[in-house]
């Protein structure tokens, strides 16, 4: 896969690829369909193993000659060394964690360096919606309350505690809008932060 | 969904002797094997496939028996065949019936050279690297020098494992299901409680029993019967048999009470009418003898370091025999050593069995896996 089919399938993934440098080793956790692990591999000579709990997943990710492990992330990474990766992806997944603080423990583990994103509850529409009396249904969180896979709901100020608090620094904080950089009022604007981590 | 018809195996014979494991050597050996599909002119499509415990060469297509009516289905016939996960419209697949067997390669009850008598209890211990080193010389006189890969489920995906270890050159792509690097003490428990009821059998004789006109039956039958309740799950069990009597009510002897006394019986019954006694005590053996990471002071991690094939791993959660947490100690050496590797873990409820069965989730990650390895290489 290429970057313009990374692009036009996934902005967000184009958009944190950038983060990954050539010929590093990757832990995509909740790696879905791989189209990540796929677009680092053959463009940017990555490689490495995506995780993924979903049975309708694995073929798609093999399909693709990604190499898959299906497991239950709440399970935690016993499978992988203490720094075993050069960058460990958790992408849009960490808020469908009950143990959140426990994995990013073990990313902290098991890479070097981390890139976690996730719906950032704090984007505006969010804050309206909940002035308005309603849980919040977004392109970001298309769920109704009862029926959503988001365990979590965090703010991009939210994260960043947690994150000194499990031993990752943070090197770097954006919030993206379909796929695009927000650099005004991010902790409003955007619809999804995405933090660049690195092992303290 | 089509099969492959009738098939029939082929045999052929190595007068070079084979140097096994135990120090002990066969000066010469046949192996029966089938193939399937069509080997192409660079030979870059050619998959083996691996047996277990009671299963043989005829993996796949049927066999029609005596009477030609009756049809004996390979034992992967759901997994291999035209259009199948394993797809012989592209792939050249060859089954080879292991030394040892009663299928038709040598084994106990031919002829012992030495002796002009059944080989009987002296047919020489065999392990899965000797079986492995028997079938690479199938392949040599094939002109197969290196397969595109080498599959099996249970025993047969310790014999794929082994194969790369032992001949990393000759394989891309290594297929293990529902396996264990190394059985547990549970699992050579049971293996022993199998050997114990047909070494005590009197028809044994000492294994041998063919000069006796004997078959030790009844030893069969409990080692069929032990061995098939480590293949179900507990679930499974209660789903299908529960506490179901036979005939409605106790009937305070010792007779057949439980359907599950009745399905075991006729298991064990069925078993002991074509499987042979030495066959299972020499399969059992080298059941428990596999473990590739003893010679690296148990680390696997050392045992796989050499291997170069892409591996697919699966097992199912309810398999207790050779359970998820054994494939999962493979999948996690070959990660510490960068290997690719996909693993599906899936949540089927029929135990140990659930890999010669149908479930979509299993056969849809093989059939991906398969077409991988078919754009890879072989098909290109």
């Amino acid at each position: 896969m290429n970057f313009k089919e990374l692009s036009a399938l996934r902005a967000d993934l184009a958009f944190i690829a950038h983060w990954v440098r050539r010929d590093t080793h990757v832990l995509d956790l909740g790696c879905g369909d791989g189209a990540m692990l796929d677009y680092l591999q053959s463009d940017k000579r990555c490689i490495g193993y995506g995780v993924e709990i979903d049975d309708d997943k694995i073929p798609a990710c093999t399909a693709r000659g990604v190499s898959v492990i299906q497991q239950d992330l709440e399970a935690g990474l016993a499978m992988f060394a203490d720094n075993a990766f050069d960058t460990v992806l958790c992408l849009s997944a960490l808020q469908m964690m009950k143990n959140v603080e426990e994995i990013l423990r073990d990313i902290a583990r098991v890479g070097r360096e981390a890139i976690v994103s996730f719906p950032n509850f704090a984007y505006w529409p969010h804050r309206l919606a909940l002035l308005r009396g309603r849980m919040p249904v977004s392109k970001s969180l298309p769920y109704e309350w009862y029926d959503t896979p988001n365990l979590r709901c965090a703010t991009i100020k939210d994260f960043e505690a947690l994150a000194n608090q499990v031993g990752l620094e943070v090197l770097e904080c954006v919030a993206l809008r379909d796929g695009n950089l927000v650099s005004f009022l991010p902790n409003w604007r955007g619809s999804l932060a995405v933090f660049r981590l690195k092992k303290k | 969904m089509k099969s492959l018809g009738i098939v029939s195996p082929q045999s052929m014979h190595f007068s070079e002797p084979l140097a096994l494991q135990s120090g002990a050597s066969l000066s010469d050996y046949t192996l029966v094997y089938e193939t399937y599909g069509t080997l192409h002119a660079d030979r870059s499509n050619a998959v083996l496939v691996c047996h277990a415990l009671n299963a043989s060469h005829h993996v796949a297509g049927e066999y029609v028996d005596e009477e030609g009516s009756k049809k004996i289905l390979g034992w992967w016939d759901n997994m291999v065949g035209p259009g199948k996960p394993l797809d012989t419209d592209r792939f050249f697949v060859i089954g080879i019936n292991n030394l040892g067997s009663c299928f038709g390669s040598t084994g106990p009850m031919h002829t012992n050279p030495a002796t002009g008598k059944p080989y009987g209890a002296h047919f020489p211990v065999v392990t899965v690297e000797d079986w492995v080193r028997a079938q690479a010389r199938l392949a040599d006189a094939l002109g197969i020098a290196q397969f595109a890969a080498v599959m099996g489920g249970s025993l047969g995906g310790m014999q794929a494992l082994a194969w790369s270890i032992i001949y990393p050159d000759r394989l891309r792509h290594c297929v293990v299901i529902a396996s264990t690097p190394k059985l547990s003490a549970q699992n050579i428990a049971f293996n022993d409680v199998a050997r114990q009821a047909i070494l005590t059998d009197p028809e044994f004789h000492g294994g041998d029993f063919y000069a006796h006109n004997a078959v030790p039956k009844n030893g069969l039958r409990v080692a069929r019967m032990v061995g098939h309740i480590t293949y179900l799950s507990n679930d499974d069990m209660a789903e299908k048999f529960g506490r179901e009597l036979r005939s409605g009510k106790y009937q305070f002897d010792f007779g057949i009470d439980f359907e599950i006394e009745s399905y075991l019986r006729y298991q064990g019954d069925k078993f002991s009418e074509y499987f042979d006694a030495n066959t299972y005590l020499l399969i059992t053996k080298a059941l428990d003898y596999f473990d590739p990471a003893q010679a690296f002071g148990g680390d696997l991690t050392k045992a796989l370091a050499n291997t170069k094939a892409q591996f697919l791993l699966a097992s199912f959660k309810t398999d207790w025999r050779f359970s998820p947490e054994r494939s999962r100690e493979i999948v996690q050496a070959l990660v510490n050593n960068k290997r690719k590797v996909t693993y599906a873990e899936i949540d089927a409820p029929h135990g140990h069995d659930a890999f010669l069965l149908d479930d979509v989730r299993y056969l849809n990650v093989v059939r991906a896996y398969f077409e991988r390895v078919w754009s890879e290489g072989a098909g290109a």
